[in-house]
């Protein structure tokens, strides 16, 4: 691959009947970028306006200074990698992989052997001559991914790349995926709603919820300041807004000691692991106490996470021991506690 | 599933089996196998059958040619007026064969308005020549194969299209080397169809081809013919029609249009 510096800019508008998608979103060379949201979020629509797939309403799309949005999909320099990878299934995987530098011009012969030298990198030089059906899921994940960079694209463009895989290959094809994207020197716009791939896979995070964009910034921000309820379930954070003066911000009724000082409307979010119950109301070190009822328990991996309603409505991670120590059900009344040290507070 | 079987069903179901099986069942039990080998290399009969063979299999050509490029048309395409195009195009599906027929000569016969231009132009008639069976029976024929095509290609995934356009695809590239592979079951199923159609067609080919031995006389209407005639020599040739029958629907479904 070349080494030409690459940027995207784009303003993407595509409105539909009781829909609109409209977000800006620029991607530096090498730099992969994770369009993270809910279902029906956009992220898809966004990912085909692109690539040409759909008519933009209005907007622009900039790649490499040139325009993109007057071309047709055929004609744009991208690579697509689609959901179900979407294999043309009468081809053998080499084929797949010399489709589009076919289409592009380039001779028979030396279209197979950049698709074999791309199978090769991906580890699948001796699954050549295999039809799509013939292969697991991983393997159809890296043959699409070849697919995709065998075309030279200046922007490859990834739709839920693992979500078709279980979750042993998924881990697998997540790090080749990783150290791919990392040898790419274009620009990378990936579709996720796993916040997993999302953190593994992208150097930035664009959080997208009904068209619009609700936060951006590096996984490592978005993780621990999270700006709407969505993200912060999906970074497994609770969540509140409220007004800070110094320390202490009101959330509701309650009134929360911070670790950070900051004025004005203010997020405050703590994780569900941070949160202590009691019987009794305790005391000592500066803690957040309230009163709260439990509404629901259920299993979190090796902890128990509880639903607590009150002043506050809030998730606690708990050991199974402490569960049946406190006799969780339903219904019950207890002190939920919180380290003011484990509390962050950072401005809306 | 245990329990009784519904008479209500079974009764007519097994009629309908012995209604549909019954007349062929005749015709075996009636041919003069004794005879068949001699009568079966009687020039005539061979001659019709060559006739018929060649004939159904170049109109089946001409269907594909112009029928695989309107289903795409229809399926792929909107229009203004693409459902009454649509309906335009299943017309020789329900319309009498022997109306087909006179609708041909009316167009393309000597005096007819295409088959006049024709005529003076290129010097080419169509009517009671060999090239206006092809013409009849591709009339008539057609509509098999633009349904099963344009069917297949509606059920086809569009996305291998799309995927196909982001690898640089013009829309003749995807269809020469995406859609067509994809919905190559229903294009062969398609040209079965039409080619037992065309292969069985009487009343149009009588009406504007005429009964020419040699030129335009195919196998239906050299039944028709020895029927009035020689009765066994009619059976004859319906049992030749109907092992071609068989054995290209049975080759052709184990290879191609059996469900995956």
């Amino acid at each position: 691959m070349g080494g030409r510096a690459v940027t995207l800019d784009a303003h993407l508008v595509v409105t539909r009947p009781a829909f609109t998608l409209d977000i800006a979103l620029r991607v530096a060379p090498g730099e992969v970028v994770a369009l993270l949201g809910p279902n029906g979020a956009g992220k898809t629509t966004a990912l085909r306006a692109l690539a040409g797939l759909v008519t933009m309403s209005a907007g622009r799309i900039d790649l490499d200074g040139r325009p993109l949005h007057t071309l047709p999909a055929e004609g744009r320099p991208i690579g697509m990698v689609f959901q179900d990878y979407l294999l043309f299934p009468h081809l053998s995987a080499l084929d797949n992989v010399a489709f589009g530098p076919r289409c592009r011009g380039v001779p028979k012969a030396e279209a197979r052997r950049v698709a074999a030298g791309l199978l090769d990198r991906v580890g699948l030089a001796d699954h050549a001559a295999a039809k799509p059906r013939r292969l697991s899921g991983g393997q159809a994940q890296r043959v699409a991914l070849a697919r995709a960079l065998a075309v030279r694209p200046r922007l490859l463009l990834l739709d839920e790349p693992l979500a078709a895989l279980d979750a042993h290959t998924r881990l697998e094809v997540r790090a080749g995926l990783r150290r791919h994207l990392a040898e790419f020197d274009g620009a990378t716009v990936l579709v996720t709603h796993d916040p997993l791939d999302a953190m593994v896979l992208a150097d930035r995070l664009v959080v997208v919820e009904q068209g619009a964009i609700v936060q951006q910034g590096t996984p490592a921000e978005v993780a621990r300041r999270p700006r709407t309820d969505y993200v912060a379930r999906l970074v497994g954070l609770n969540l509140y807004r409220g007004v800070a003066d110094g320390p202490r911000v009101k959330v509701g009724e309650l009134l929360m000691s911070t670790a950070n000082p900051v004025e004005g409307p203010a997020f405050v979010a703590f994780p569900p692991s941070a949160v202590a119950l009691y019987r009794s109301r305790p005391d000592g070190s500066p803690r957040n106490v309230w009163r709260a009822r439990v509404e629901g328990v259920e299993r979190h991996g090796d902890n128990v996470r509880v639903h607590l309603d009150g002043p506050i409505p809030a998730f606690a991670d708990i050991t199974p021991a402490a569960v049946a120590d406190l006799d969780l059900t339903p219904g019950r009344t207890v002190w939920a506690s919180v380290k003011a040290t484990e509390t962050q507070a950072y401005p809306t | 599933m245990a329990g009784r079987l519904p008479w209500v069903l079974v009764v007519p179901a097994v009629a309908g089996l012995v209604f549909l099986v019954l007349p062929l069942a005749g015709l075996l039990v009636r041919a003069p196998w004794a005879t068949l080998p001699e009568r079966l290399t009687e020039p005539q009969v061979l001659e019709a059958l060559r006739l018929s063979l060649v004939c159904a299999t170049v109109a089946t050509a001409v269907c594909l040619l112009l029928g695989v490029p309107l289903a795409w048309l229809l399926a792929r395409v909107s229009f203004p007026g693409r459902r009454l195009v649509r309906a335009l195009v299943t017309v020789p599906l329900v319309l009498p064969p022997v109306v087909g027929g006179v609708a041909l000569l009316l167009v393309l016969g000597r005096r007819g308005l295409v088959g006049e231009w024709l005529e003076s132009t290129f010097g080419v008639t169509l009517p009671f020549t060999t090239l206006g069976v092809v013409v009849a029976e591709a009339f008539v024929a057609m509509p098999f194969l633009v349904i099963s095509v344009e069917g297949a290609l509606r059920a086809a995934d569009r996305r291998y299209e799309e995927a196909a356009a982001t690898l640089g695809a013009g829309r003749w590239t995807v269809f020469r080397r995406v859609t067509l592979p994809l919905i190559m079951p229903g294009v062969v199923a398609g040209a079965v169809l039409c080619w037992a159609r065309a292969l069985g067609e009487f009343g149009a080919t009588i009406t504007f081809a005429g009964n020419f031995p040699g030129t335009t006389r195919t196998m239906p209407l050299a039944v028709y013919l020895a029927l009035e005639t020689d009765p066994e020599a009619a059976i004859v040739l319906s049992l030749v029609l109907l092992a071609v029958s068989v054995v290209v629907l049975a080759s052709l479904r184990d290879r191609w249009v059996a469900a995956p």
